[in-house]
């Protein structure tokens, strides 16, 4: 066993890369999320006789990520699971559980995410904020 | 013309305790589709595995599942020990392989109860149940536990077994093979028995792959995948190859657990035979730093735990990958098409657990 080394994928390449290990005869094995702080990183774990390939995703704040269900039909479940577990956006799921696979309507929202800057996850920095053009301030009173 | 009809399957139903529903859509008896419904005792254990440190999470990990927890605790600690370029001793990577295959022996047997419990067949249930009981009493013997036998650690094995105690080893598995030997015609002649599982829930080997299939789900359909083979712990050593059957169908999944407990028997006593003397663990110096994907076959199939260690005593990131997790689109798949009361007997073939799937 060794450590990890994953290819980075661009949400550009990412079916073009996939449908390129489906061709060469991989299974996926599993998909993984981890809460990087300022976006996501979903890591693509395959496998060919034993050897594995694995793909790694940056994805930015509220972006959504396409599935990968009509090459692996496989990633149905766990793709449905990262949407519950970390409330990300999944496009293209062949069965959409609408957040609801593993959480009710009652539960906490993205449960999985880090919570930047508090208790354990203090080491992860909060996102600086998204600063957006401020509007111009009403004129008070208007015309005379 | 045929009617359709909408059954919740579960999540509290007589073929096993714990909770899973199937959304089966009906017409007349007959399953035209399936859908899962899962997270009636999801525990976040991913998450609670960032706020304890990288040690206190062998004990979190074994509590996964009650059925494998060795297994857990055995490929979390490989993964740390990849991430820590640790190598552990000879003697504690047979002594990991008898507990393993042990653990795969009381599941396997446990499999074999709720199977024939599923359709029926009480006194088999019970006779395997006891038969298991030898394999849980050996536990207690040389972990001091019957199930949480918490002894694997990271950097080797916490406790030896001595020779005493594998003297009771072979005792009890040669108790095992002559109880096996009275309950297999049972399990693999019975006409009741072939009725109820050939031909039910198949599952072809192109779908197995594309599925993603694992275990006994995926080798019952002529997948020839077993992570044994990739030699890890003591299984290099011991000459390891996987066994396979071509069916697809429930008397499949059946006939490969049956003879995987004669396999992990002979793994057992080989190991045993070879066990080299000296320590059993190597101390433990610094934080798990890096990324791995650490992967053995539990009784149900490939085990995934992801870890990230970020230097600290807290991993980063914790991600287990469960067999019956995997195991579910296959699921899905066997269901449309088979009747009814072939439901909970499908159900049970993949022999799910939910605790794991529920982590």
């Amino acid at each position: 066993m060794s450590t990890l080394t994953a290819t980075e994928v661009t949400l550009d390449n990412l079916m073009g890369q996939a449908a390129q290990l489906r061709q060469q005869g991989h299974r996926l094995v599993t998909l993984t999320c981890v809460h990087t702080g300022n976006g996501h990183d979903i890591l693509y774990h395959f496998d060919k006789h034993y050897q594995m390939a694995h793909f790694r995703l940056h994805l930015a704040e509220g972006t959504t990520l396409p599935s990968i269900c009509s090459l692996y039909p496989a990633a149905m479940i766990v793709e449905n699971e990262i949407k519950d577990h970390f409330g990300i956006a999944v496009s293209g799921l062949s069965i959409d559980f609408q957040g609801r696979l593993v959480l009710t309507e009652d539960a906490p929202r993205a449960p999985m995410n880090k919570r930047c800057g508090m208790d354990i996850d203090a080491r992860i920095p909060a996102a600086a904020p998204v600063t957006t053009p401020t509007a111009a301030p009403a004129v008070k009173g208007g015309a005379a | 013309m045929s009617r359709r009809t909408v059954i919740p399957f579960g999540p509290q139903h007589p073929v096993f305790p714990e909770p899973i529903q199937l959304r089966l859509v009906l017409e007349d008896e007959r399953v035209v589709e399936a859908l899962p419904a899962i997270g009636y005792v999801h525990r976040g254990l991913e998450k609670l595995a960032e706020q304890r440190d990288f040690i206190q999470d062998v004990y979190l990990v074994e509590r996964i599942c009650g059925i494998c927890s060795f297994m857990h605790a055995m490929n979390y600690c490989q993964g740390i020990e990849t991430l820590m370029d640790i190598t552990i001793p000879d003697r504690a990577r047979f002594l990991r392989v008898i507990w393993a295959e042990l653990h795969r022996m009381h599941s396997h047997l446990l499999f074999l109860g709720l199977l024939a419990d599923s359709f029926g067949f009480e006194n088999l249930f019970m006779q395997s149940m006891r038969c298991r009981e030898d394999i849980i009493d050996v536990m207690e013997i040389t972990a001091g536990n019957r199930i949480l036998l918490t002894t694997c650690c990271i950097g080797g094995v916490r406790k030896d077994i001595s020779a005493q105690m594998l003297t009771e080893v072979h005792k009890a598995l040669d108790r095992v093979f002559k109880q096996l030997k009275d309950l297999r015609p049972a399990f693999a002649d019975d006409y009741t028995v072939k009725h109820r599982l050939i031909g039910v829930g198949h599952l072809s080997t192109e779908k197995a792959i594309e599925l993603g299939a694992v275990g006994p789900v995926a080798k019952a359909s002529g997948v020839t995948m077993d992570l044994r083979q990739t030699g890890y712990a003591a299984y290099k050593d011991l000459g390891f190859s996987p066994i396979t059957e071509t069916a697809g169908d429930c008397y499949a999944r059946m006939s490969i657990r049956l003879r995987e407990l004669d396999q992990s028997m002979d793994l057992i006593h080989k190991a045993i035979k070879m066990l080299p003397e000296g320590p059993f663990n190597v101390p433990v110096k610094g934080q798990p730093t890096g990324e791995v994907a650490a992967r053995i076959e539990q009784p149900r199939g490939e085990l995934l735990f992801f870890i990230k260690g970020n230097g600290t005593k807290n991993l980063d990131r914790f991600r287990a990958r469960t067999p019956t997790f995997a195991n579910l689109p296959p699921l899905l798949n066997m269901l449309p098409g088979c009747q009814l009361a072939d439901v909970p007997v499908i159900v049970i073939s993949i022999d799910p657990c939910i605790s794991c799937t529920e982590r």
